[in-house]
């Protein structure tokens, strides 16, 4: 529905967008994924016709949208877009949501009706001839969503639209999303530097880095197989340890880690530098006499460098030659009796190795 | 001493009493400027507009130019009108010296770059993401700037009563144009509150000039008063 073809923009000396290609499905909740700071929301305004790229095509059903052919208006109605600070219009709250049908040249029998289902459907049913201005943060969104919702845009723009937001609302704008895009089958844009967020709500997600999309695909193939170093620190993966390929073939590696030798399932071949990436999760860590190592995993002995608190758990580093994590319950921690210095096991599955290829970032 | 406050008694029973020289006198001051205001928002909110929403060469320097021109001598503008408008004058012919009609052009002309430069501060303080989802809800460009003007109304009122507030209370341009007439009759008089106040001092009527600048305090008010309760609405 949407092709983004080389898309890039520049302000002054300064290149946000460096070509930026990918493919947006009808239907489908994409997210746009990726730190502060890095074009998500330059590219949604692309989309969104309010900013002009410097190179590259945005096409909408094959037609280049920044074209002048006079299509901009009927283009751009074809959109709705929910910005990430609220802002509603200085009128009530009814008379906000209206807007757009007004813009439409809706009869006014069309625009109450309207009003007051959206009205119902983002929960604020009874605040029609509020002050706009008077609401929360929170109740703000709504109504901007609201408002987008109502002239029944093909394709929901949603610009980080909780980032600002209480837990209640940041749930109660997913919902809502979720909603849109279900009943109504609206293409769903998003952007977002939450990557739970965007794991949640998100049909495909895209990683967008140095100025392109490092990744795209589904939410599982995101978190599971980041497709590069940055990818995988994005995604919250703690371990990332630089290596190089020493054995390869058959799936299996074996890889060299500043002497230490790690199996993990690869494509790559010999000789190649690779990164490592290991969750947290994913290791365990056993005392270092008598501990059960995982079968045809990797058990690398070391001493705990660290425990420090994280919520209900610990993360407990622990260095193998190289610093490895893992995150421990605090009985765990008590149970295993360890503290800084102790001597351990970590052990992890090759399966649990995901490797990129380090010059991928 | 006692002069002062007997110009102040003076004063309260020719406003208590409706005293119609002075009556007649705030009546056409209130036309004049008050016209003038109307005319100069006319020019000013389209102009203001057209400039903040505008993209050209020496935009900055403009507003630059405009922001300057807030402080224009009111002599000055009244010189320049009544060379425009004088007997000798390009626009002599149309007879327009010494009449209230120079007067509402003379404070037009004052009034309008500050009008203008407010309207564009009231319309670039307006949230850019307001703009943004004018322009994603599909709006044309009149919608778009229609609607912009409607978020922007309060501060382009402002401007609008600073407007008022500036013409109703100068004398340079009024005194110069209008020349402070008091015909027979009431559309050919061109005394208005501050040239009667300047006149009346000089000719050592205090009381008298104590109750019309009592009346200019109490319609800048509540002028004011008008646009905070709106404003506040």
């Amino acid at each position: 529905m949407i092709e983004l073809v080389n898309v890039s923009k520049r302000f002054g000396d300064t290149a946000v967008l460096g070509g930026v290609t990918g493919r947006i499905e009808r239907g489908e909740i994409f997210a746009i994924m990726g730190p502060s700071g890095v074009g998500k929301s330059t590219l949604l305004r692309l989309i969104g016709l309010l900013d002009t790229p410097t190179g590259g095509e945005i096409r909408i059903g094959g037609t280049d949208i920044h074209a002048k052919n006079g299509q901009s208006l009927r283009i751009r109605r074809m959109m709705g877009m929910v910005f990430q600070k609220p802002a509603v219009f200085n009128s009530t709250v009814s008379e906000n949501i209206a807007v757009g049908l007004r813009f439409r040249g809706a009869s006014e029998a069309v625009i109450r009706k309207k009003t007051e289902d959206a009205l119902e459907v983002v929960g604020l049913s009874g605040y029609g001839e509020r002050r706009a201005r008077t609401l929360s943060g929170g109740e703000m969104q709504r109504v901007a969503l609201a408002r987008a919702m109502v002239i029944e845009p093909e394709i929901l723009l949603m610009d980080e639209p909780t980032a600002n937001l209480d837990p209640v609302s940041v749930e109660m704008i997913e919902e809502l999303a979720r909603r849109i895009n279900r009943d109504l089958g609206t293409t769903i844009v998003l952007s977002t530097h939450d990557m739970y967020q965007g794991q949640r709500l998100a049909h495909r997600i895209s990683v967008l880095m140095n100025g392109g999309f490092a990744q795209v695909g589904t939410p599982r193939e995101v978190f599971t197989l980041p497709a590069s170093r940055d990818v995988a620190r994005f995604i919250g993966i703690e371990n990332i340890i630089r290596g190089v390929v020493t054995a390869g073939g058959n799936g299996t590696s074996a890889i060299d880690v500043g002497g230490t030798l790690v199996r993990a399932r690869s494509p790559f071949g010999e000789g190649e530098a690779v990164c490592l990436c290991i969750r947290s999760e994913d290791m365990r860590i056993v005392p270092a006499v008598g501990g059960k190592a995982v079968l045809s995993g990797n058990s690398l002995p070391g001493t705990v460098a660290s425990i420090v608190p994280r919520g209900p758990f610990s993360k407990v580093t622990v260095d193998c030659g190289f610093l490895l994590s893992s995150v421990l319950s605090w009985k765990a921690v008590d149970a295993l009796g360890i503290r800084e210095g102790s001597r351990v096991v970590v052990s992890f599955a090759a399966e649990s190795v995901h490797v990129v290829r380090a010059a991928q970032g | 001493m006692y002069e002062i406050i007997e110009g102040f008694l003076e004063a309260a029973r020719l406003i208590v009493t409706l005293d119609p020289d002075v009556m007649a006198i705030a009546a056409r001051s209130i036309i004049v400027s008050f016209t003038a205001t109307i005319s100069a928002t006319l020019i000013a909110v389209p102009l203001g507009t057209t400039i903040n929403f505008g993209t050209f060469r020496g935009k900055k320097s403009l507003i630059n130019l405009i922001q300057t021109l807030y402080a224009l001598p009111t002599v000055v503008v009244g010189l320049l009108i009544f060379l425009l408008i004088s007997r000798v004058g390009p626009f002599g012919s149309l007879r327009l010296l010494f009449t209230p009609t120079a007067m509402i052009i003379a404070q037009t002309v004052l009034i309008l770059p500050i009008m203008t430069g407010l309207t564009i501060s009231a319309l670039s303080g307006v949230d850019p993401v307001i703009r943004d989802t004018l322009y994603s809800l599909g709006a044309t460009r009149l919608q778009f700037l229609t609607n912009i003007m409607k978020e922007a109304r309060f501060a382009i009122l402002a401007a609008v009563a600073v407007g008022f507030g500036r013409a109703i209370s100068e004398v340079g341009a009024a005194i110069l144009v209008g020349g402070n007439i008091m015909a027979s009759s009431f559309m050919s008089s061109t005394r208005v509150l501050t040239t009667a106040i300047s006149l009346e001092t000089s000719m050592g009527n205090i009381p008298q000039s104590i109750a019309l600048g009592i009346v200019l305090l109490v319609i800048a008010l509540g002028v004011n008063l008008a646009i905070t309760t709106v404003q506040h609405r």
